[in-house]
């Protein structure tokens, strides 16, 4: 997976000419937006190629939108094991027009699956409160998906300090 | 941690609600949700054993359902919204691994 990502990231990088060429500079500026995020997420470490193939498996070609969903999630988790996550897609939960499904991901996890919500347009709101485990530092990605198709993506940092999976 | 009972649900919700209104419900189950990324005292990796699916259903109509990895943490806590439309009986369980199946209801009344 390092092998097919890295080209794209110093063709890129050589091409913004900018002094600046860490990473999360190019993020910023990347005109590609998720494409581009994407593609570094699988250069940045082994442990985040799960997560990009997970990701890239619900997500495919689409396009992602930004917007809708809010997630709650400490900045820094003492403890890995148990951390909470509360979310809200904006949603008016109608037959016609609702949220399908909310999916979490954790970039860093050995398993980037974290857990997804399927909602019908008997739930009130798209909305729900967890608790999850967290190995190490590491961005929170949820993917919302509404009832015409379109997707929504959010993403969050938290800082662990004592990991959640046996370490 | 060799835990055999039976996990037992426990959930916290309003049993008399407005026609219409929206309620919060509170969900908890003591399971050990063994990820299987661990390993015990001689080295070899425990089995995974999570639940792996959870819903929610009013008068057998389904509200939520919710599949887990292990990330989700040890003796699972999940709320949420539900609206009562009228009086009836909300349902709840959670699919173990084993293929166990934990269950419990509320009935709600409207009045």
């Amino acid at each position: 997976m390092d092998a097919p990502s890295m080209p794209a990231q110093s063709v890129a990088q050589s091409s913004t000419g900018a002094v600046h060429h860490s990473r999360r500079s190019f993020l910023v500026f990347g005109a590609a937006g998720a494409a581009a995020w994407l593609a570094f997420g699988g250069a940045a470490s082994a442990a985040t190629e799960g997560y990009t193939a997970e990701f890239k498996k619900l997500t495919g070609d689409r396009k992602l939108l930004e917007g809708k969903i809010k997630i709650e999630l400490p900045s820094i988790a003492e403890n890995g094991l148990v951390v909470p996550l509360n979310f809200e897609v904006e949603s008016p939960m109608t037959p016609t027009d609702y949220v399908k499904s909310v999916s979490f991901f954790a970039e860093e996890n050995p398993n980037p699956q974290v857990a997804s919500f399927a909602f019908t347009p008997l739930a009130p709101k798209a909305a729900a409160s967890i608790r999850i485990r967290l190995a190490k530092t590491q961005n929170i990605v949820a993917v919302a998906e509404m009832s015409n198709g379109d997707l929504y993506t959010a993403r969050k940092e938290v800082k662990v300090t004592i990991g959640g999976c046996g370490g | 941690m060799a835990d055999t009972a039976k996990p037992v649900p426990r959930v916290r919700m309003p049993t008399t609600a407005k026609a219409g209104e929206i309620i919060e419900v509170k969900t908890l189950i003591a399971h050990e949700m063994e990820s299987g990324q661990r390993r015990d005292a001689a080295g070899q990796l425990v089995p995974r054993k999570i639940i792996k699916q959870f819903t929610a259903s009013f008068n057998g109509q389904e509200i939520l359902r919710s599949d887990w990895a292990s990330a989700v943490s040890s003796n699972p806590f999940l709320s949420f919204f539900v609206r009562v439309p009228e009086t009836g009986t909300f349902a709840f369980s959670w699919l173990d691994d084993d293929g166990s199946v934990y269950k419990t209801e509320q009935k709600v009344t409207v009045g």
